[in-house]
């Protein structure tokens, strides 16, 4: 027997929660499933006009890749709260802090990452230049965390509630329109000639502050939700 | 070791106790009764720190949980009425990542014994959606062989258990006792330490 370490502790509450997305798989695909449709009915209603289609599509990707990641956040405690796990989580001898930085960072894989890779491949629908993409994509990489992180503490807010999955996103939604305008002002910098310099700032700034503030504050909810 | 005073608390408007005094040293072990609804459960939440009391303090070790918070957490082991155990997973898994969020790595082979010896074999690796609902609680209760932790903090640890697994318990709750350990439980069911004076609380 080893006593685990901080770090040790964080890997653990990863992997547990990659190998459990892996065997639930069906909830991992809903969410991408999800974002590829929206973004495709796009191009099919609006009509095949690139000009119009090239000034969305920034707007579309971003809004697509916030609504499906309120899709998959409802769950993000939900499990460990109904089957008694989250107790023993704020029950282990680290700070629930940090173990709630590992759920939220299994989320990201989980949930963020398969948009950040899903988007261009999307943004080729919309007849967006190579240039642009990229913007997208290193928007994307920054913004998509700071949801999960944002959202974990509106997920922690709700937990056991009923009908709290629509809660959950009219209180995250809003908090997420600085990046949401950011991610998008990247992309329109860039396709304009300006420079992206600021927007990928401010996102990398937003990014530092979720990473620093948001597992205690989802920490402090849970611990309410919990009494 | 563990002292309690002046403990009041309520659920809602509800006031389940208030003025609760009692201490436990090494070595003792302690029955908390009261019909439905007497706040066993509250009780023992409230131990663990999940609930926060409405008056009084909860000691250990001359300091208050709320201030040692995981230097405590470190110190029990809580098995309330909800098992912990993920359906997909199996029992091995659950066991390691069970241990694990308690802070011990565990070795395959050292949850593979302890597995056994709460009457598993043959059904470390199958998944837990499987088990039966005593097996279930087998795998809840295997944390208690691996664990290093000084106070139990057990709510119903009997709930589904058959008569060999119910004695496989008491003789786990003498071995602790032994070892200078201590354990706080409620329970419906008879449970007998052989040689141990078992205290009680009323709820009432």
């Amino acid at each position: 027997m080893k006593k685990s370490t901080m770090l040790g502790l964080l890997v653990l509450v990863i992997r547990r929660d990659l190998v459990l997305a892996m065997r639930r798989r069906a909830d991992v695909l809903t969410t991408l499933i999800f974002f590829v449709m929206v973004v495709s009915l796009f191009p099919l209603g609006v009509g095949p006009e690139m000009d119009m289609l090239r000034k969305m599509a920034a707007g579309v990707l971003w809004v697509a890749a916030l609504l499906s990641s309120m899709l998959s956040l409802g769950r993000l405690f939900s499990a460990d709260y109904l089957d008694g796990t989250l107790e023993q989580m704020m029950l282990a001898p680290q700070s629930l802090s940090m173990l709630v930085l590992g759920k939220m960072a299994a989320h990201w894989m989980v949930s963020g990452l398969p948009l950040v890779l899903m988007a261009p491949v999307l943004g080729l629908q919309f007849d967006m230049s190579v240039q642009a993409l990229g913007v997208l994509m290193v928007g994307l990489l920054l913004g998509t965390p700071i949801l999960s992180m944002v959202g974990a503490i509106g997920a922690a807010l709700t937990l056991g509630l009923r009908g709290g999955g629509v809660l959950l996103s009219l209180l995250v939604l809003p908090l997420c329109i600085p990046v949401l305008i950011f991610g998008t002002g990247a992309v329109e910098a860039v396709t304009s000639g300006l420079s992206i310099a600021s927007h990928f700032a401010l996102l990398g700034a937003l990014l530092i502050l979720a990473l620093v503030f948001t597992p205690w504050v989802t920490a402090q909810a849970l611990r309410i939700s919990m009494e | 070791m563990l002292e309690v005073s002046n403990l009041a608390c309520s659920r809602g408007d509800h006031r389940l106790f208030s003025g609760l005094n009692f201490h436990l040293h090494l070595g003792q072990i302690m029955q908390v009764q009261g019909a439905n609804g007497s706040g066993k459960t509250s009780l023992l939440r409230t131990l663990c720190g999940f609930l926060v009391p409405d008056e009084g303090e909860i000691v250990w070790r001359g300091e208050r949980i709320r201030e040692l918070a995981e230097d405590y957490h470190d110190e029990i082991l809580y098995l309330g009425h909800l098992n912990a155990i993920k359906d997909e997973l199996s029992a091995l898994e659950n066991l390691r990542i069970s241990a694990g969020l308690s802070g011990i790595e565990l070795e395959e082979k050292e949850a593979v014994t302890a597995l056994r010896r709460m009457g598993l074999r043959g059904r470390e690796m199958l998944p837990t959606k499987v088990l039966s609902q005593g097996q279930r609680r087998r795998v809840a209760l295997a944390r208690l062989l691996v664990s290093d932790a000084k106070l139990w903090i057990l709510d119903e640890p009997l709930s589904a258990l058959d008569v060999g697994a119910v004695a496989l318990i008491q003789e786990l709750i003498a071995e602790h006792l032994a070892q200078q350990g201590m354990v706080i439980f409620t329970t419906h069911q008879p449970l007998h330490v052989a040689g141990i004076e078992m205290r009680i609380l009323s709820l009432s």
